[in-house]
């Protein structure tokens, strides 16, 4: 499989990002700098963590406007996976890939620590080699991420089962503890910990490979649907 | 504007045959600051230890470097931003973090680490307690924006209050970056006719004269200094960052520095004397983002994220088209001569006329006057005290400032980005690994004014073993170190007295550890309103170690023996004077510090490593401030506890919070082997008990609940930041 990783200036996750596909997973991962027209032949899209254009205005404003976008929101309307991570997803909501705003958190402050997710549904291509109800340990890292949407848009999220993974200790005051959620058309997640950070033995968890393993088993899935 | 003391002023007159102008004088009264020249500190830092088999680079470049194998080098330096951070606390803690991040990239290394020592006057003072709590926050809210966007892990550090920081904080950050052999880069301006290119952020009146600022004394003015301080933007540094490793790359670029202190007067007179060239810049062509500036203003700003570099004549357009690709301006602003001189036009017309060599390499040198006794505010006899009640003492000490959880400042900051971080904020030593190879660098950073003040010889050696100790404990081996020289005015010789024992006790432990000082800086008039701070000596020392998973200070699973290597250490009425039970429970300072024994504590290390290296620890703690009670209790912060018997002819509040070196707290399920090695390098080593659930249990003397202790830790942080009336 071949995972493109953006990199918008500022983004510094990027390497994380590649690290856990390509050494621990050990797939393909090339980079794709932000003012590309194309994301060339790449099965799957990671936009990674950071701090994209220095999140002036709001985190992910500006860097919907890259050209890169163009072509990623094409590359999705094909049904093609992007998983967005922290910055990322802050992306992908001011883009209007996914419902909802990421606010700063409750208490004002950065947070960097382990939080526990638990897996909501399996019905995407982010959870499905995973179990529904299967606990992971994964880091945040992030200022705001504090996940808001009016009530009608959260209910119709849980209605359509689009709450992908949801915290156990909720490290930033989101609403109904939501960590993570997909589009309407489920290829497009976003969620605010960080899974490639947890990917590697050494670091202690392993636990949330099960997130790239899932991409990595839908897209395997398709290619053989396809032949 | 700027003035020099009669003497300099002589020098100056001398080496330029003439009065200098205006631009000048500000040249060189930055130059010849205290910050830039080190003039009342360089006579004794010669006596420092530089060099051993991995040092590649020593002090005098932007960050010393040392060689880990694997063709892998890694810089380190540790920089203080103390007075800007109690002018404005955010943007000085902030651009302290992107000053040092640059010192290290711009020797061509990715940064990949981060650590800091904050210390502050205490939270609950009287008079200043609600200021300080502002500056906390400030100071950890700034290290927190700037480290995070940049994308660098703050993995470790440390916090301390004393009164003494009421009016003069310390900031001090240490970065530590990796890099190829092949891939070190020299602030050096070589090659006549080549291009002198300025890189990054566009220059203001921001900073104007902030390393003279840091070479005074507090008074009630520095209040209107407030835009002295730099404004800090981690976005443009991130961008710099890229771009200049990217440049690099091209082999086009033969020199490179950053502009911190004193900007592009220091950038430019420095490249041109370590190659032994002149530079000939026109301001005309310097970014500027205000307009109407004057050449002084122009030379003397201290914008943040701007880099100067020499590339080969002819190959500008491969380094111009890199920062296109950043979005950063780049743009020829001169060249490099021969004749050895700091040539600055403002649109053509010779504004400066300076000597290179003697600008830069020929600032004043001071023996200043050290010949009296190291200023102490402290008596040496012990006042009379008896515990009243020794759990309660515990307690106490687990919630004061200095021994409480600093969880709530390191949450704050990204400590798992780049996914290196093995060992975090927390431990005794931060690790992170060194991908693509076998190599884990453990790192760890300390200070202690208390007993600095109490005898600043004894004081620093004890930091430096201190230091060893935190990184033999998680197995590694210390091989370089870094120091952070923060001290009064040293035109008082009570504190050029402490400055000069200070130095030694340094070189003496560093010779003695075989971590000499690969580079640093020296913070002097740490003074407010004529009121010294405490001598702050703060090492860094990084240490090497396989790369494995990391042995943390928590006890892991019951029924495992609890283990005292090093033994129970020594103590007496004097000795005991410098502990945190001295300052926390009975609320004074007196004597001395504790005595140490070098040889037995650099034993101890070889001991502790083998013990980590073969795996019998499954948890190792250094003792070390608050002594063995609180290290035990430090060790329970998993839910696992332990009963314990101490078993010493000292007093209950000795044996249980004495700080005596050479000691470190292990659990182990193999403690024949633990002994074996003990036995081996001729050290103590003490079955205290064993680990249980639920109970701290010392017998006889205290028993207190897991969840208690833990309690206490954890929350005392938060309550004390509470503004104290609301």
């Amino acid at each position: 499989m071949r995972f493109g990783v953006v990199v918008f200036p500022g983004s510094n996750c990027d390497h994380d990002a590649w690290y856990a596909v390509s050494q621990n997973l050990g797939h393909q991962a090339e980079f794709i700098w932000h003012d590309s027209a194309s994301l060339s032949n790449v099965d799957a899209v990671i936009l990674p963590g950071g701090f994209s254009y220095g999140d002036y205005l709001r985190c992910g404003a500006i860097a919907k406007f890259s050209p890169v976008m163009k072509a990623v929101r094409k590359f999705a309307d094909e049904g093609g996976p992007v998983l967005g991570i922290c910055n990322g997803f802050q992306i992908l909501v001011e883009s209007g890939f996914l419902p909802g705003a990421l606010l700063r958190n409750r208490d004002l402050r950065f947070v960097c620590r382990d939080v526990t997710l638990r897996i909501e549904t399996t019905n995407s291509p982010f959870t499905c080699a995973a179990a529904k109800g299967q606990l992971m340990r994964v880091p945040v890292a992030h200022g705001e991420g504090c996940y808001f949407a009016d009530e009608r848009t959260l209910d119709q999220l849980e209605a359509e089962d689009r709450v992908i993974v949801r915290y156990l200790d909720n490290p930033n005051g989101s609403l109904r503890n939501i960590a993570g959620i997909c589009s309407e058309r489920r290829n497009v997640m976003g969620m605010m910990p960080h899974p490639e950070r947890a990917s590697d033995v050494l670091l202690g968890s392993t636990e949330g490979r099960v997130i790239l393993e899932s991409m990595i088993a839908s897209m395997a899935g398709h290619l053989g649907a396809r032949q | 504007m700027s003035t020099l003391p009669p003497q300099e002023m002589e020098k100056v007159r001398a080496i330029l045959k003439r009065e200098p102008n205006e631009t000048e004088l500000g040249i060189f009264n930055v130059m010849w600051s205290e910050h830039c020249s080190y003039k009342s500190s360089r006579l004794h830092l010669k006596k420092l230890p530089t060099k051993n088999a991995r040092v590649l680079v020593g002090p005098g470049e932007n960050a010393g470097i040392i060689d880990i194998g694997d063709n892998v080098a890694v810089a380190f330096k540790i920089e203080s931003h103390n007075h800007p951070s109690f002018i404005e606390p955010f943007q000085g803690a902030a651009t302290g973090v992107g000053g040092i991040l640059r010192d290290i990239f711009t020797m061509g290394a990715r940064p990949i680490a981060v650590m800091d020592a904050i210390r502050f006057g205490p939270l609950d003072d009287p008079e200043h307690g609600e200021r300080n709590k502002r500056i906390v926050t400030g100071v950890v809210e700034g290290i927190a924006h700037y480290g995070n966007c940049f994308g660098v892990p703050t993995v470790g550090g440390e916090t301390q209050f004393e009164a003494c920081y009421n009016g003069n904080p310390l900031v001090n950050v240490f970065a530590l970056g990796i890099f190829k052999h092949d891939e070190i880069f020299f602030g050096k301006a070589t090659g006549i006719g080549n291009p002198v290119i300025y890189v990054g952020a566009k220059t203001g009146r921001d900073g104007i004269q902030g390393a003279s600022m840091a070479s005074e004394e507090f008074s009630e003015e520095s209040k209107s200094k407030r835009p002295n301080v730099q404004v800090g933007d981690p976005f443009m540094e991130k961008l710099l960052l890229e771009a200049c490793l990217e440049a690099m790359h091209t082999g086009a670029i033969v020199g490179i520095q950053d502009m911190g202190a004193a900007g592009l007067t220091c950038s430019t007179c420095e490249m041109g004397s370590r190659a032994g060239t002149g530079l000939d810049v026109d301001l005309k062509f310097v970014p500027q983002r205000e307009t109407g500036m004057t050449p002084y203003e122009i030379m003397l700003s201290e914008s943040q994220e701007r880099m100067l570099l020499v590339a080969e004549k002819g190959r500008e357009e491969e380094v111009f088209r890199v920062f296109r690709k950043w979005g950063l301006d780049a743009v020829t602003v001169g060249t490099v001569t021969d004749t050895g001189k700091l040539i600055v036009r403002n649109h053509g017309a010779i504004v400066v006329d300076i000597p290179n060599a003697e600008l830069a390499d020929e600032a004043p040198l001071y023996d200043r006057p050290h010949g009296v006794r190291p200023y102490r505010t402290a008596p040496m006899e012990a006042p009379k005290f008896q515990s009243k009640d020794l759990k309660a003492d515990l307690l106490t000490l687990l919630a004061s400032g200095d021994l409480c959880s600093k969880r709530w400042i390191w949450q704050q900051y990204d400590y798992t980005v780049r996914t290196n971080t093995l060992a975090g904020p927390g431990g005794d030593a931060a690790i992170v690994r060194v991908k693509d190879t076998n190599t884990s660098i453990a790192m760890s950073l300390d200070g202690n004014g208390r007993y600095c003040m109490l005898d600043p010889r004894e004081g620093t050696k004890l930091l430096v073993a201190e230091c060893c100790r935190n990184l033999s404990t998680v197995g590694a081996e210390p091989v370089a170190a870094t120091n952070n020289l923060n001290f009064g005015n040293p035109e008082r010789p009570e504190i050029m007295a402490q400055l000069v024992e200070s130095i030694e006790g340094l070189g003496e432990a560093c010779t003695h550890f075989g971590t000499p000082i690969t580079g640093g800086n020296v913070s002097l008039y740490n003074e407010t309103l004529g009121e010294a701070i405490w001598p702050t000596p703060v090492i860094g020392i990084v240490g090497l170690m396989k790369t494995a998973a990391p042995v943390t200070i928590p006890f892991k699973n019951e029924g495992r023996t609890v283990i005292l290597l090093g033994g129970y250490g020594s103590v007496d009425d004097v000795r005991f004077g410098g502990t945190q039970y001295a300052k926390a429970v009975l609320k004074t300072v007196w004597g001395l510090p504790p005595a140490l024994d070098m040889d037995y504590e650099k034993r101890v290390h070889t001991a502790i490593r083998e013990v980590v290296q073969q795996g019998h620890a499954e948890s190792s703690h250094d003792v070390g401030a608050g002594g063995l009670a609180v290290a035990l209790a430090e060790c329970c912060s998993l839910g696992i506890g332990a009963a314990v018997e101490v078993k010493t002819s000292m007093r209950p509040e000795f044996a249980l919070f004495h700080e005596g070196p050479s000691r470190v707290l292990v659990s182990t399920a193999t403690p024949e082997a633990v002994e074996q090695i003990a036995a081996q390098n001729k050290i103590e080593c003490v079955r205290l008990g064993v680990t249980l659930k639920e109970q701290l249990r010392i017998d006889g003397l205290l028993e207190c609940s897991v969840k208690q202790l833990q309690q206490v830790w954890e929350k005392s942080f938060e309550e004390m930041l509470q503004p104290a009336h609301v």
